[in-house]
């Protein structure tokens, strides 16, 4: 399984997730964890998401998730897991 | 799993606190380019780097882009080309070919920088060595991309001061020869003791001979990151201090550990050491001197920059050795002058001195790195700076280096712009008794006593 990390942070407005959920769909992307909060009205979340069944190149999607982003006016990310493992996991 | 508080924190550490992989270094050898024919060596060298470095600069960005992770540098440093130049140069302006030769090679491949028009000479110099030295000002000005540097001591051997003399007039020169440019030359020029052959730090960065074909060596930075786990243990005592730089430094080495594998992996190049190095840069926030001052310096130069400096070392070795199964290069703090807000403001408000900066080199890597001097500097005064810097790294059987620049048509008072990474600097004072009697005499410092261990 190959496990990547997608953060979304910015202003909350009606659809985040379901824009993000969408796209991961469309691209077989299979969302394994999901956390998420609110502070101050600021949207904030954590996905932990599959990307074995990935068809395209990882960098495209890493572009077309920052691409979305703009789109919905909030931060978005999309970073392989191995980062935070290996900064955090001994 | 991965839980939110530690994708965040990683997350601001790249985002806030200028957290990035400083350099993916390519390491090649150029030992089987030799020939005794100048233009097939030339047409040998060129066909190597941009064989062996093609993917380099797509890799490293597709690597920045799938962990999210900033590379900001993609370099090659190559085998010293005194030895590579050895059997076709005959003056030093066949030395100036091949510089051409690798800038090019450098362009073509997409580097910023190519370290490694180098001679190592820290016994005794050859003919090669010497035309290779005596090309390096004009192999500075007539290129962007080369980085150069010259061993003149280490441990085992003492110190070659006939090649200290000769480097002080070498540094002099190239000011001259770049003088339009604030003597940039100079900033791409390094004095080594104990020059290590894995470094992937530019200006000094060299393939020793001792290396592999091809190797990846990754410098890790984040001076930033440690600053800002500081702030948190403001006013604790030295055992919660040493234990946060620790911890930090090890995130950091992981970091470096984990794109240098992959950079290895995806290349087919073995991976050979991760240099954790604090390495700043000018930008604000990025800065070794500002770590100094959160551990409880007024200002950088202050009593006290010394301890606080090689405790920072040391925590960050201890905690950056474990994250990384081959530590090398240089790995402690660097001190660079102008490429460190911190400093520089220390410089500005007359707190840090070029003595005082002399007593950081004794417990940090590495040396006297990016010092603005006047351009009047004479020669053997630069030599008798290189000498004292050299037999501090040959005493403490340390790594030591000198990078000065003596900016021509500057004096103290004046600022020099070197400009990107290389940051400014104020022209800071030198001592003006001279040394020249000591310069003038020839040969070299014998070995100390204690390198005889076997």
């Amino acid at each position: 399984m190959k496990k990547c990390i997608v953060t979304v942070l910015g202003k909350d407005t009606v659809g985040i997730i379901a824009k993000v959920c969408t796209y991961l769909a469309e691209n077989e992307i299979n969302i394994l964890d999901i956390s998420q909060t609110i502070v101050q009205g600021y949207f904030n979340m954590m996905m932990i998401v599959d990307v074995t069944h990935l068809k395209k190149d990882f960098t495209d999607v890493c572009d077309e998730m920052d691409e979305l982003g703009k789109e919905i006016g909030v931060n978005i990310r999309c970073q392989r897991e191995e980062i935070f493992e290996k900064m955090h996991r001994l | 799993m991965i839980n939110m508080y530690e994708v965040s924190e990683t997350n601001k550490m790249i985002e806030h606190e200028n957290l990035d992989v400083r350099t993916i270094t390519l390491g090649i050898s150029l030992l089987d380019c030799i020939d005794s024919d100048l233009d097939e060596l030339n047409r040998k060298i060129y066909e190597k780097i941009t064989t062996v470095a093609k993917d380099l600069v797509s890799t490293g960005q597709d690597i920045e882009k799938e962990f999210g992770i900033p590379i900001v540098n993609k370099r090659i440093s190559i085998t010293p080309i005194s030895l590579i130049g050895a059997a076709a140069c005959k003056t030093p302006e066949d030395f100036v070919s091949i510089a051409r030769t690798l800038d090019r090679a450098a362009l073509q491949v997409g580097v910023n920088f190519i370290g490694g028009y180098s001679a190592l000479v820290s016994k005794g110099m050859t003919a090669s060595d010497e035309n290779l030295i005596r090309s390096i000002p004009q192999a500075l000005a007539e290129t962007e991309r080369i980085c150069s540097s010259v061993n003149v001591g280490s441990t085992k051997t003492g110190i070659n001061m006939d090649a200290v003399r000769l480097c002080g007039e070498i540094v002099k020169e190239t000011a001259e020869a770049t003088k339009e440019r604030d003597s940039l030359g100079c900033a791409k020029l390094v004095i080594f003791c104990n020059a290590p052959d894995d470094n992937p730090f530019m200006a000094g960065a060299f393939l020793g001979v001792t290396e592999a074909d091809a190797v990846i060596n990754v410098g890790v930075s984040g001076p930033g990151v440690v600053k800002k786990a500081l702030e948190k243990v403001r006013g604790k005592g030295f055992e919660e201090l040493c234990e946060t730089i620790k911890k930090t430094a090890f995130k950091v080495t992981r970091v470096g550990q984990l794109v240098a594998g992959e950079a290895s992996a995806r290349m087919g190049i073995p991976f050979g050491i991760v240099d954790l190095s604090l390495a700043p840069t000018p930008a604000v926030g990025d800065s070794v001197a500002e770590i100094l001052e959160e551990i409880g310096l007024e200002r950088v130069g202050a009593p006290g920059t010394t301890a606080a400096l090689a405790m920072l070392n040391d925590q960050v070795k201890k905690g950056g050795v474990m994250a990384s199964s081959y530590v090398g290069g240089l790995s402690g703090a660097f001190i660079p002058v102008s490429e460190d807000q911190g400093m520089i403001d220390a410089v500005h408000a007359g707190s840090l001195t070029l003595e005082k900066l002399e007593a950081m080199t004794c417990v940090c890597s590495v040396g006297l790195d990016m010092i603005a001097i006047p351009g009047k500097t004479s020669a053997s005064t630069i030599s008798g700076i290189i000498a004292d810097e050299m037999a501090i790294g040959m005493v403490n059987q340390k790594t030591t280096a000198v990078r000065l620049i003596p900016v021509i048509g500057k004096d103290v008072g004046d600022m020099a712009e070197f400009g990107g990474l290389l940051g400014y600097a104020p022209i800071m004072p030198v001592n003006e008794f001279g040394c020249d009697a000591f310069i003038s005499r020839k040969g070299r410092i014998p070995a100390p006593i204690h390198s005889f261990k076997n």
